[in-house]
C-alpha cells in the first residue's frame, strides 16, 4: 500500500528587538553571561506586570503582511499555564484564540521548477522561556536571559507532503524572517525553530491520520533528515498493522532517529484564559495601512523584476534578492549606473565583489563605502568605452574594493589605460612574428586558431594593456604582409 | 489631644508652622504600636529604624520649604504591597523571609512624596479573607473590641488606624477588602476605580479586580492619600492615562442638587438591623443636605458573589502558581523537583489559599472553561451593564457595606460561604471595577458601621464630596477606640 504524508510547521522566531517581550530589559542575551539579562519582570517576581513591546508588534504585523495574512481589528493575550523552572511565572503569556495574523499563505518553488502554495494558518506573539542546563542528579541550573524575549510562532497548514516541501518551505519563511529584519535566521543559536507535525494515510483516504510533532532540529537539513525517517517509521507500524500514537517525539541528530518524549496522555491542560494583565489591543486599520506602506519589495518579486527589468539570469537575480543588503546595495548602484548598465553591475557585484568579500572579514556595509555607486557605475563606464580591458578591469576593481579610490585614478596612477594606438601595436605584433616562426607557419598552413597565441604574446609585451581585438587586426595585417 | 489621634490634615498644619516635627510624630506612633501590637497585630514588619531616617529626611525637607501634603506624615503599608529591602510575605509563610529587591509604584510615589513608612501591616493570606483570621502569622484585632476581627483582608491596615498605629495606611480590595474593614473599624476607606491607582507592585490575587486604595480616620486624608498614589503608571497596562485631579478642591460641603441612589439590591435577607437603621439613617442625613435620593435596582446583584467565586480563583490560581519555593521564598525539601513543589505549596499556603487555588483551577480546566470562566465574565457583564443603566439616573449610590458589624473570632471560619457573604455588598463594585467610598456611619450595639458610596467611574471626587459633606455633619470621626 501506498502512504501520502501530511506535514505541517510550526517555526517559532525570536523578534529582534532592543528589549523583551513585556518589559524594557535588554533582549540581546546571546553573548551575555548568565542571568545577566534579567530584570523583576522576565524573572516573574511577584507583584511585576507586563507591558507590551510595541516595535514586537509592529514587526509581527509586517510579517504577517508579507505573508499576506489578515490582521485582525482586535488581538488579545492569554496566559498559558504550567509549572516548570524555565517559566518564572508559571504562565507563558502567549496569543491563543485572537492571534495578530491569520489566513495567509507562502509560495514555494521546488526542485522541478513548480511552484506550491502553502497556507499559513496564523502567527501569534507570546515570550519564550528561560533555559536549563542540567547538571548532576541533585541539581539543574537555569538561565533566564532567555526568558521573556519577544517570539512570533507561525504555524501553517498541513499542506505539505515530502519532506523537501518542508524544508523549502522553512528556507523560504527564514528568507522572508531575515529580509524584514524581523528575525536573525539563526537556528543554531535557537533564534529560529522549527517543529513539524507529521502524519501518513494510505493513499485516496481522505481522514487524515494520527499526528505526531516532531521537535529538536537544529538546521534545515536535519528537518529534512528528521521527516524522512519520521514517515519511514509510521509506514513501518502502518505497514505491520500497528497503532501510531499520537505524541510529540525529538530528533537525535547523532543517532539519526526521532524518540519519543511525551504522549497525549501526559499532554498539559494549560487553562488558557484572557491575560487580564493587558487589554486587547486594537489594531486600527489606518495603522495597518502604515505596516502595508512600509513593507519592502520582497524577495520574490524582486527576483521576478530584475529578471523582467534589467534582463539578469535567474541565478544572479536569485543570488541578488535574497538579502535586504544585498538587493538594496545593487538597486542603490542601479539608481546611479541606469537600468541598462544592470548587467555588468549584476556580474561586478556576484563575481568580483562576492569573491573578495568572501575572502574577506568585512560586511557588504563595509565594503560599500568604498565600492560605492559613483566608483562602480565609472568603472563600468571605462570599460564600455574601450579604455581598458577587463584583466585590467579586474586588476581596477581590486584595487577599489581595497583603497576605495576612484577607478579613473587608479587608471591614470597606474598607468593602465588601454593602449589602441596602432604603431605601437605593429611593431609589437612584429616582435611576437619574429619571434614565433613555428607558430606563424602553422597559421599560414592553415591553422588560423593559431593566431590566439601570438594575440597572447602581444599581451603579455604590453603588460595587458593593449585592446585584444586592435591586437588581433594589428597580427592579421602584419602575416597577410607576409609571403 | 495626644499626636495619634490627630489627622493627617492637622498634623500636617502643625508640621507646617513648626509646632512639632515628623520625628516627634513617628515616635509617637512607634510607641503608639509598641504599646498595642501585643494586643491588636496590626503590624507583620515594623520598620522603626527605616521610619526615623525618613522622619529625619522629611522635617529637614520640610524646613527647606518644599514639602508635599504628606511630607513627613507616618503611615504604614499592606504586606501584599512590595517594599525594596523590606520583607514582604504577603499574609503567607511561603513568602516568610522574601525582601524584594524593588518597590511597588505607589510606594515609589509615597517615597517621592516624603512620607515615613512604620511598617507592614497585617492581611489574610494573599488577601484572600474577610477577618484577617487566614493571616499565616495570626490575625489582627478589633481595636473596638479585641474579642472580634478587624475585618479582611485589610485588617491590619484597617485596625491600624482605628488604633492610631499610623495616621493612614494602604489596603488592597479584590472584593472588599478596604471597605469592609474600614466599616468594621469604624474609619474611612476608599477603593478607587478600577486603573486609577497603580497595579505595578501589588502582589496579585486576582488581576481584574485588585485595586490598591488608602485608609485614614477623615474623608479628607484619603483624599489626600489618594491624591498622591493615584495616576497613569507605564508599567501597570491596565492603569488609566487621565489626569489626577485635585481631590482637595471637591470637599465643599455643598452637596445640593446631587442625585444619590439607593439600590434595593444591597439591603440583604440577613442584614443586622442594626446595621440597616445605621445607613439608612445616614442615607436621610445626605437627604437634609440637599441630595436627591432615588430608589435604584440593579438587577444582577444577586449574581456577584458567584460570578465572583469564579473570576477571583480563576485567576488566583494563576497568580500564585510562581510561588515555588525555587528562586524566592521559602522551599520545602523534596524527591525532585515537582515533589519539593508540591510539598511547598502543600504545607506553605493556608487552607483558603489552597481551597481558592484549587476552585480556580477547576474552572479554567479543559472542558469546564466554557461552563464556569466564561460564563462568568459574561454574567459580569451584565453587573457592569447594571451600573452603566444606574448612571443615567443617579450621580452615585448609597447602600451598607457589610451586612454585619464585626464578628467574633473564630465564628465564621469553619463556614466559606458564611464569610464569602460578608463581602456580598462590595463584590459587585470590584466586578464593575467603579469606585467605593466607606465612611462611618455610627454604631450598632457599640460596634461601627459604615456606609458605602459607589461612583462613577473615575468620579472618586463625588463620593470624596459627598463623603466628606456627611463626615462633617457628624462626630463619629471624632470617635476613638478606647485601648
Amino acid at each position: 500500500m501506498k502512504y501520502t504524508a501530511t506535514i505541517g510547521l510550526e517555526v517559532h522566531a525570536q523578534i529582534l528587538t532592543k528589549s523583551k517581550m513585556f518589559s524594557g530589559c535588554n533582549a540581546a542575551y546571546a553573548s551575555a553571561p548568565a542571568n545577566s539579562c534579567i530584570d523583576e519582570v522576565s524573572i516573574g517576581l511577584p507583584g511585576t506586570l507586563p507591558v507590551v513591546n510595541q516595535e514586537a508588534i509592529r514587526k509581527a504585523a509586517l510579517l504577517g503582511l508579507a505573508l499576506n495574512c489578515e490582521i485582525p481589528e482586535y488581538c488579545e493575550f492569554s496566559r498559558k499555564s504550567y509549572t516548570y523552572p524555565d517559566l518564572p511565572k508559571a504562565w507563558q503569556i502567549t496569543m491563543y484564540d485572537k492571534p495578530i495574523c491569520i489566513n495567509g499563505e507562502l509560495e514555494i518553488t521546488l526542485g522541478n521548477g513548480e511552484t506550491k502554495r502553502v497556507g499559513i494558518t496564523r502567527a501569534h506573539l507570546e515570550e519564550d522561556t528561560g533555559m536549563l542546563q542540567h547538571g548532576d542528579e541533585t541539581h539543574s541550573l537555569v538561565d533566564y536571559n532567555r526568558s521573556g524575549v519577544p517570539l512570533l510562532e507561525i504555524v501553517s497548514e498541513p499542506d505539505m507532503t515530502t519532506p523537501e516541501e518542508a524544508r523549502l518551505y522553512a528556507i523560504k519563511l527564514r528568507q522572508i524572517l531575515v529580509f524584514l529584519g524581523v528575525n536573525s535566521g539563526n537556528l543554531e543559536e535557537g533564534a529560529l525553530r522549527v517543529d513539524a507535525n507529521v502524519s501518513i494515510r494510505p493513499e485516496g483516504q481522505k481522514e487524515l491520520g494520527t499526528k505526531v510533532e516532531i521537535k529538536n532540529m537544529n538546521s534545515f537539513r536535519n528537518l529534512e533528515r528528521a521527516l524522512v525517517y519520521e514517515l519511514e517509521r509510521q509506514e513501518k507500524i502502518a505497514r505491520e498493522g500497528g497503532t501510531i500514537v499520537q505524541e510529540t517525539r525529538g530528533w537525535d541528530d547523532a543517532a539519526g532517529i526521532t524518540l519519543s518524549q511525551r504522549s497525549k496522555e501526559h499532554a498539559h491542560d494549560y487553562r488558557y484564559f484572557p491575560e487580564p494583565d493587558l487589554p486587547p489591543l486594537e489594531l486600527s486599520r489606518e495603522w495597518v495601512a502604515e505596516r502595508r506602506a512600509e513593507l519592502p519589495e520582497l524577495p520574490d518579486a524582486k527576483f521576478a523584476r530584475y529578471i523582467s527589468e534589467f534582463g539578469l539570469s535567474k541565478q544572479d537575480a536569485a543570488l541578488l534578492s535574497g538579502e535586504r543588503e544585498t538587493a538594496d546595495y545593487f538597486e542603490t548602484i542601479v539608481a546611479t549606473a541606469g537600468a541598462s548598465n544592470a548587467k555588468p553591475v549584476a556580474n561586478w557585484i556576484t563575481g568580483e565583489l562576492f569573491r573578495l568579500i568572501k575572502d574577506g572579514e568585512e560586511t557588504l556595509a563595509e565594503v560599500a563605502k568604498r565600492v560605492t555607486p559613483a566608483n562602480l557605475t565609472s568603472l563600468i563606464e571605462v570599460v564600455a568605452k574601450g579604455e581598458i580591458g577587463s584583466t585590467v578591469a579586474k586588476q581596477v576593481f581590486e584595487e577599489m574594493y581595497r583603497s576605495g579610490e576612484a577607478p579613473t585614478e587608479i587608471i591614470n596612477a597606474k598607468g593602465l589605460r588601454q593602449i589602441s594606438d596602432s604603431s605601437v601595436l605593429s611593431q609589437a605584433a612584429r616582435d611576437a612574428i619574429a619571434a614565433n616562426p613555428k607558430v606563424v607557419a602553422d597559421y599560414k598552413s592553415g591553422k588560423l586558431p593559431a593566431i590566439k597565441f601570438l594575440v597572447g604574446q602581444v599581451m603579455r609585451a604590453t603588460k595587458g594593456q593593449a585592446n585584444p581585438q586592435v591586437v588581433e587586426e594589428a597580427l592579421k595585417t602584419e602575416l597577410d604582409a607576409l609571403n | 489631644m495626644a499626636l495619634h489621634e490627630l489627622t493627617i490634615a492637622e498634623a500636617r498644619a502643625q508640621l507646617d508652622r513648626g509646632e512639632i516635627t515628623s520625628v516627634q510624630l513617628t515616635e509617637a506612633l512607634l510607641e503608639r504600636i509598641s504599646a498595642l501590637e501585643p494586643t491588636l497585630h496590626s503590624y507583620l514588619t515594623q520598620t522603626p529604624e527605616l521610619a526615623l531616617q525618613q522622619a529625619q529626611a522629611a522635617d529637614e525637607r520640610i524646613k527647606a520649604g518644599n514639602a508635599s501634603s504628606l511630607t513627613g506624615i507616618p503611615l504604614g503599608i499592606k504586606d501584599v504591597i512590595v517594599t525594596k529591602d523590606v520583607r514582604t510575605t504577603c499574609g503567607s509563610k511561603v513568602l516568610e523571609n522574601w525582601v524584594p529587591p524593588y518597590d511597588a509604584t505607589v510606594v515609589s510615589k509615597l517615597n517621592e512624596a516624603g512620607t515615613v513608612t512604620l511598617g507592614k501591616l497585617n492581611m489574610d493570606e494573599f488577601a484572600m479573607g474577610s477577618s484577617n483570621e487566614n493571616s499565616a502569622f495570626g490575625g489582627t484585632r478589633n481595636p473596638w473590641d479585641t474579642e472580634r476581627v478587624p475585618g479582611g483582608s485589610s485588617g491590619g491596615s484597617a485596625a491600624a488606624v482605628a488604633a492610631g498605629q499610623a495616621f493612614g495606611t494602604l489596603g488592597t480590595d479584590t472584593g472588599g477588602s478596604i471597605r469592609q474593614p474600614a466599616a468594621l473599624c469604624g474609619i474611612v476607606g476608599l477603593k478607587p476605580t478600577y486603573g486609577r491607582v497603580s497595579r505595578y507592585g501589588l502582589v496579585a490575587f486576582a488581576s481584574s479586580l485588585d485595586q490598591c486604595g488608602p485608609f485614614a480616620r477623615t474623608v479628607e486624608d484619603v483624599a489626600l492619600l489618594l491624591e498622591t498614589i493615584a495616576g497613569h503608571d507605564p508599567k501597570d497596562s491596565t492603569s488609566a492615562n487621565l489626569p489626577v485631579p485635585d481631590y482637595r478642591a471637591s470637599l465643599t460641603g455643598d452637596i445640593r442638587g446631587l442625585k444619590v441612589g439607593v439600590p434595593s439590591e444591597y439591603f440583604v435577607e440577613g442584614m443586622e438591623p442594626g446595621v440597616e437603621k445605621a445607613v439608612r439613617t445616614a442615607i436621610e442625613q445626605i437627604k437634609d443636605l440637599g441630595a436627591e435620593i432615588v430608589e435604584v435596582s440593579l438587577p444582577h446583584t444577586k449574581y456577584a458573589l458567584p460570578v465572583y467565586y469564579i473570576i477571583a480563583p480563576a485567576e488566583c490560581s494563576t497568580n500564585l502558581a510562581r510561588f515555588d519555593g525555587v528562586r524566592y521564598g521559602v522551599r520545602l525539601e523534596g524527591k525532585g523537583l515537582f515533589d519539593e513543589i508540591e510539598s511547598t505549596r502543600g504545607q506553605l499556603f493556608g487552607a483558603e489559599v489552597r481551597r481558592r487555588i484549587m476552585l480556580g483551577t477547576y474552572a479554567l480546566s479543559s472542558g469546564y472553561y466554557d461552563a464556569y470562566y466564561r460564563r462568568a465574565q459574561q454574567v459580569r457583564t451584565l453587573i457592569r451593564r447594571d451600573f452603566q443603566e444606574v448612571w443615567s439616573k443617579v450621580d452615585l449610590l448609597a447602600a451598607p457595606t457589610s451586612p454585619t458589624v464585626a464578628f467574633k473570632i473564630g465564628e465564621k471560619t469553619d463556614d466559606p460561604v458564611a464569610m464569602y457573604l460578608s463581602d456580598v455588598c462590595t463584590l459587585p463594585i470590584n466586578l464593575a471595577g467603579v469606585p467605593g467610598l466607606v465612611v462611618p456611619c455610627g454604631f450598632s450595639d457599640n460596634l461601627p458601621t459604615g456606609l458605602q458610596l459607589i461612583g462613577k467611574p473615575f468620579d472618586e471626587a463625588t463620593l470624596l464630596r459627598v463623603g466628606h459633606a456627611y463626615e462633617q455633619n457628624n462626630t463619629w470621626y471624632k470617635q476613638h477606640p478606647s485601648l
